[in-house]
């Protein structure tokens, strides 16, 4: 990956270890605009903490993360928030930006939930909240686009409107992406460039490359290789169930 | 106008008012009832330090609130004890070295009461000046930093990530909690601040469903607890400061009522 001034985050060697134990090493890659970047790969693997190593959520960490916007929106995985709190949807559609009116209701429009808009955050279901989520994130009209898993429970159908749509963001504001995602399909036909982790950097590339790599078939099983042919070949290590390493001999 | 006592208080409450309505909202959103509670505590030491070294008493208590703040930032990084572990530590050993302190300044005699629940009688036309020019500042700071500030207490994570540096704001809003201490102890005392600033917003959020709303509504508690609690104890001859935190006590009841009536009749 050649950096240039297209590049909207760009890790190097990055890692985090909590309490001596590492939960991700090593990943470099950059997410550059226009592009969408894909981390996949079992739970446990990483995929958040390398979210919020580019975002620069994590202190303390190993390498280089390099930031060059601070225009970001992000869907987090898993966000609590303390119902101490007196809040509304549109008050959380301004939470880190100044928006107009009319730039909630169409952010809102566009993830099919216009008229949850003056609804108590905590009234809303799990599916309605994530939609919420993601408006509030495009709404700011980032630079980068980070989503944890950002269609996790909602229903298959609203699953594949939001993933277009993601897709017609990224095309329109010409954003770069971040994206988690357990859904191979989409990944598969979405995607600039997939990072497949397992604590480390498994493999990455292309759609295609990732899907003919051996790895990815070891890791996800021969329902993932369905989904782009695969080709086998001398695997050097396995991956044991605490994420380990174990080299073949 | 400001040469009748009573016009003071007035003047001193209703300023003080202002300042706390917004900054009990985030000590209530912000979970930190109990910090509050300590930089109280800790402003005892602030005082006895002016005395000891002829300091002005709200710069005093400043300083010293602001360090022992800052002081407990570090602590819930660097130790393994819970965050309510550290704050009782934190406010009674500061009282506790306060009142050691008092001891040895046998020399000046002390109103503790005075010290502990505050004389708003008591307030002179400096004291005024200090509390309307002090309220001004963190008021327009608080407004300066609100967004973020905000933005931290919903989501610490997602304000880190979308730049709203969320650290920075978390010393800031520490120092403004410090600074109301600083200003308002000699109108309600140590003991009685944590309940000026947590009464009025607890009412003001059983009554409000966004946050602008329970800001506004907390000033207004704090206004009608200082004019109820002033004029009740004009004529029942009741101690002020006390009395001011009781009429908030009351309309926070009166809140709790009517939410309950409310409930009923949607049922």
């Amino acid at each position: 990956m050649k950096e240039n001034n297209n590049t909207l985050v760009k890790l190097e060697n990055t890692g985090v270890q909590v309490d001596k134990k590492w939960l991700v090493k090593g990943v470099s890659f950059e997410v550059q605009r226009g592009k969408i970047v894909t981390l996949i790969g079992p739970n446990g693997s990483g995929k958040t903490t390398t979210a919020k190593l580019a975002l620069g959520i994590l202190k303390n960490i190993e390498g280089k993360v390099y930031k060059f916007t601070d225009k970001i929106g992000y869907v987090p995985q898993k966000i609590s928030i303390d119902w101490t709190l007196p809040l509304r949807v549109s008050d959380f559609m301004l939470l880190t930006e100044n928006l107009k009116n009319n730039e909630i209701d169409t952010a809102l429009d566009l993830t099919g939930v216009k008229h949850l808009k003056n609804n108590d955050l905590r009234n809303l279901s799990g599916g309605e909240f994530q939609r919420v989520l993601i408006a509030r994130a495009i709404a700011k009209k980032p630079d980068l686009l980070v989503l944890d898993e950002p269609v996790q429970g909602v229903d298959f159908k609203g699953e594949i409107a939001l993933y277009e749509l993601i897709k017609k963001i990224s095309e329109k504001l010409g954003c770069g992406i971040l994206l988690i995602s357990h859904d191979l399909h989409v990944v598969m036909s979405a995607t600039d460039y997939v990072v497949c982790l397992n604590g480390h950097v498994c493999c990455s590339g292309t759609p295609q490359a990732v899907a003919n790599d051996s790895k990815y078939k070891e890791l996800f099983g021969d329902r993932a290789s369905t989904i782009l042919s695969v080709y086998e070949h001398d695997h050097d290590h396995t991956h044991s169930t605490d994420g380990s390493i174990e080299t073949k001999k | 106008m400001f040469d009748d006592f009573f016009i003071r208080a007035l003047a001193a409450g209703l300023g003080l008012a202002f300042v706390t309505g917004p900054l009990g909202c985030f000590v209530i959103w912000r979970r930190l009832s109990f910090f509050a509670g300590t930089l109280a505590h800790s402003a005892l030491l602030g005082v006895t330090l002016a005395f000891s070294f002829d300091i002005n008493i709200s710069f005093s208590v400043l300083l010293v609130s602001s360090a022992i703040a800052l002081i407990l930032l570090r602590l819930q990084k660097t130790t393994k004890l819970p965050g309510d572990a550290l704050l009782g530590l934190l406010a009674h050993s500061s009282l506790a070295i306060g009142l050691v302190v008092i001891g040895f300044l046998s020399y000046i005699r002390f109103d503790i009461m005075g010290l502990l629940f505050g004389d708003i009688l008591a307030v002179n036309k400096k004291d005024l000046l200090v509390i309307w020019f002090g309220g001004a500042i963190i008021l327009l700071i608080l407004k300066i930093i609100w967004k973020p500030l905000f933005a931290s207490t919903v989501n610490y994570e997602l304000a880190e990530a979308e730049g709203m540096q969320p650290e920075k704001v978390n010393i800031i809003f520490t120092i403004l909690m410090a600074a109301i201490i600083a200003i308002s102890i000699k109108m309600v005392g140590i003991l009685l601040i944590t309940g000026m600033l947590i009464i009025p917003a607890a009412m003001a959020r059983n009554l409000a469903n966004n946050p602008q709303q329970m800001v506004v509504l907390s000033i207004i508690g704090g206004i009608l607890a200082v004019l109820v609690g002033l004029f009740s104890s004009m004529q029942f001859n009741s101690a002020s400061g006390p009395s001011i935190i009781t009429a908030a006590l009351l309309l926070f009841i009166l809140s709790f009522l009517k939410i309950n009536k409310l409930r009923q009749l949607k049922k």
